[in-house]
């Protein structure tokens, strides 16, 4: 008790320290560079190469915010954050938004004190076992030891799930998903869980793919989203508008190949809007009016981002599935822009 | 005729050329008898011994012996492995180590920069040399005080005036502390810091900006977020341990102390640092002081961490000689009084040259597992070569996959380090031995 009031106190004093400062906007513009907190190293998801030059699905969100704000997607400075660093990092001012693969939930919008500006990629959890085990559904798991990772959502999912269906499981801690990988491969457990789209790379990574199974069972929903502190409206809107300009995009064939062409103007209204040809939207949340067209141009529409990072055209190989247009059978909706 | 009580009937003239000794008393057979099969108890553990050197080497030589250093992902590493022998054979791939060395060394760093670290690291060698060896040339001490100061502008880069303002304020420092010295060594001390602190805290600011118009030596800058590997763990391990030392003498000092304020002031503080574990003080250094400083401040991460760092050994340092000094027999600091000598005299010259021999081995081990203890700014988001560095390759589908290889590859690295550091002590401890030789 005394431990939440004294963090209280500080958090408190974080926010008022916030709202005496500038908006998070004019810092940016100030400043020059978008401060991104992405995660340490996930396949796929944010990876430096070998000169340190950062990639990823997450990463080309924080290249496209920074386009639109700086009009230079390079103009990012990527802060790699832990699961234990990442929201501090966030609510004390370290870094202007988070695009790490953070599960938005009930508790990290309110108490916490954040605001998830979206969903980017809809994942969930899954399991992964030998084939040779036999098992063929998470319902034959009962009395299984399963490598979890701590201090993540999963590890709470998982104890739900047992729990709900009348299950016992035996836990294996591990702490990251590189031991989880090796203490399952070791046969220190028989499953292994962890997101579906993280279960995928690990099982295209392993020397023998074919003898393991990723069982048909998510257990939870995980919408990862990008993150911004509570309080600053207009910069959630803006990293909130920068993710929908990227999806409406993908709706409405704005490619990074046609959008010069396209930005000169359409027949089509909509597209006028998004490109900054008819209308002020840009300047109504503080940005140019060709804001959408430098965001989408930093690395192609949503579909074009997803298939350069995780798609079935790349080693990690995830489906749309749930990540399809609406028009497609998926959940990517954009709201009008008008 | 000689008179001899008995005749002998034969007199040896010559000496009989000397026999090898038996067999088994000599060479690799007597050590081996006398070593390793002395009783049936040390036989049977030999020989277990032995079985289990054997199961371990039989176990992991062929996977070394596979391993693949020129490959560009791990699948490839694979497959060379598999064609060179045969399906199913298990290998190293340190291609990932021979593809991302430079992320191990440097981390982040530009690489066309490099050139910064590596003369960095080489003049470390020059400064600290006189101070390891006393049979150097003592003019080779001007370069080790110089360094610090050279190190930050090399490593981190921007103008180089801010260095020389910091430069300039110790040397202000210096002079007022001679000038007050006749009045005595309290008065000089103060005076000393509060010259140097007033000197920081006005002159720097309108200096450093005419200097840099009228002669702009600058180097490209470097934020300390691109620190990684090796050159943020020596770099954290190498200030800890440069300022630690003197920072732990003084709370040693002040925790013998008579003067109640400062004896308990040491005493808290070195009992506050060793009562709360290291990673609660870097998370107060990365995430807590956000929340106090002003919005806006920048704060360099390295430095927060590395000042936690020095505090931390420090605290621990003091106990060490602290044990050093209580060591030391009563009529040492007696002769040193009987002698007309001042505290600080005694100090320098009677006590502490004594009392730091006995604690060498103490304070290295400290600065060894401080060295180690720097792969925990890994908490904070640092990249330190132990996790994260090999966390954020694998995070490149090429390389992931790889496990063994990262720790392995690091953990020589650091050997080797800590080695030379615990073998320089044990020179040490025998070049100042002054009893039973």
């Amino acid at each position: 008790m005394k431990k939440s009031v004294f963090f209280g106190t500080l958090m408190a004093a974080g926010l008022t320290a916030g709202i005496a400062s500038a908006t998070t906007l004019e810092d940016v513009k100030a400043r020059g560079v978008l401060n991104c907190g992405v995660n340490t190293g996930l396949v796929g998801f944010a990876a430096p190469d070998a000169n340190g030059n950062w990639s990823g699905f997450d990463v080309a969100l924080c290249k496209a915010v920074a386009a639109a704000v700086l009009g230079d997607p390079t103009k990012v400075k990527y802060v790699p954050t832990t699961g234990q660093t990442r929201f501090t990092a966030l609510t004390s001012g370290e870094v202007d938004m988070l695009a790490r693969n953070s599960t938005w939930t009930f508790s990290r919008d309110t108490d916490l004190k954040m605001d998830f500006a979206g969903v980017n990629y809809y994942d969930g959890q899954g399991f992964m076992v030998r084939k040779d085990s036999g098992i063929t559904s998470a319902k034959e798991l009962d009395g299984a030891s399963v490598c979890i990772q701590t201090g993540t959502t999963t590890e709470m999912n998982l104890a739900d799930y047992f729990k709900a269906n009348n299950m016992t499981y035996q836990p294996i801690a591990v702490d990251s998903n590189a031991e989880g990988e090796q203490q399952y491969l070791a046969g220190a457990c028989d499953a292994y869980t962890t997101d579906a789209s993280g279960l995928a790379a690990t099982r295209a990574a392993y020397a023998d793919p074919e003898n393991h199974v990723i069982l048909p069972e998510i257990i939870s929903k995980e919408p990862l989203g990008p993150a911004v502190r509570h309080g600053d409206n207009q910069w959630g809107d803006i990293v909130r508008w920068t993710l929908f300009a990227l999806i409406a995009a993908e709706e409405y064939g704005i490619t990074s190949a046609n959008i010069d062409e396209l930005a000169k103007g359409t027949e089509n209204p909509e597209i006028n809007r998004i490109l900054g040809v008819d209308g002020d939207l840009g300047p109504m949340t503080g940005l140019e009016k060709d804001w959408a067209v430098k965001a989408i141009k930093a690395g192609g529409n949503y579909g074009e981002i997803f298939a350069a990072t995780i798609g079935e055209s790349t080693p990690i190989g995830l489906a749309r599935g749930l990540n399809a247009q609406w028009t497609q059978g998926g959940l990517m909706y954009a709201p009008p822009f008008r | 005729m000689s008179d001899t009580s008995h005749s002998a009937v034969f007199v040896r003239k010559t000496m009989l050329p000397p026999e090898p000794a038996p067999a088994r008393q000599t060479g690799v057979s007597k050590w081996v008898r006398e070593n390793l099969f002395s009783g049936w108890l040390n036989t049977i553990l030999t020989l277990a011994g032995i079985a289990l050197i054997w199961g371990l080497a039989s176990h992991f030589y062929p996977w070394f012996r596979h391993g693949v250093w020129n490959a560009a992902s791990l699948p490839e590493c694979r497959q060379i492995i598999a064609a060179r022998w045969g399906e199913g054979a298990t290998g190293a791939c340190w291609a990932v180590i021979h593809a991302r060395w430079t992320q191990f060394i440097f981390g982040f760093y530009p690489p066309e920069l490099f050139w910064r670290p590596v003369l960095t690291f080489g003049l470390m060698l020059v400064a600290v040399a006189p101070v390891l060896f006393t049979q150097l040339p003592r003019g080779m001490l001007k370069v080790s005080a110089v360094f610090p100061l050279l190190a930050i502008w090399l490593l981190w880069g921007g103008s180089i005036w801010p260095v020389v303002m910091i430069a300039a304020g110790f040397a202000v420092g210096y002079l007022v502390a001679r000038i007050l010295a006749r009045w005595g060594m309290i008065l000089a001390i103060l005076g000393a810091v509060v010259a140097a602190v007033l000197f920081w805290i006005f002159v720097p600011g309108p200096v450093d900006a005419v200097l840099g118009r009228v002669l702009p030596i600058a180097l490209e800058p470097v934020a300390s977020r691109q620190f990684g590997g090796f050159l943020l763990a020596i770099t954290l391990g190498a200030g800890g341990i440069a300022m630690s030392l003197p920072l732990g003498i003084l709370l040693a000092l002040g925790r013998q102390s008579d003067m109640f304020l400062i004896k308990t002031f040491s005493i808290m503080f070195i009992e506050f640092i060793r009562g709360v574990p290291l990673i609660t003080l870097l998370f107060v250094a990365s995430l807590l002081l956000n929340y106090f400083l002003p919005p806006g401040t920048n704060f360099d991460i390295i430095l927060r961490v590395m000042i936690l760092v020095t505090l931390f050994s420090a605290a621990y340092i003091a106990e060490v000689i602290r044990g050093g000094l209580a060591a030391l027999p009563r009529g040492q600091y007696e002769a040193a009084d009987a002698l007309g000598l001042d505290y600080w005299k005694a100090q320098r010259l009677v006590i502490l040259p004594q009392a730091l021999k006995i604690s060498i081995p103490g304070i290295v081990s400290t600065f060894i597992s401080m060295f180690k203890d720097t792969t925990l700014v890994t908490f904070v988001g640092l990249f330190e070569p132990l996790k994260s560095i090999p966390d954020s390759i694998r995070a490149d589908i090429a390389w992931k996959g790889t496990y063994w290889e990262h720790f392995i590859f690091v953990g020589a690295i650091f050997f080797i380090l800590n080695f030379s550091m615990s073998r320089y002590s044990m020179y040490l401890e025998r070049k100042l031995k002054r009893d039973h030789r």
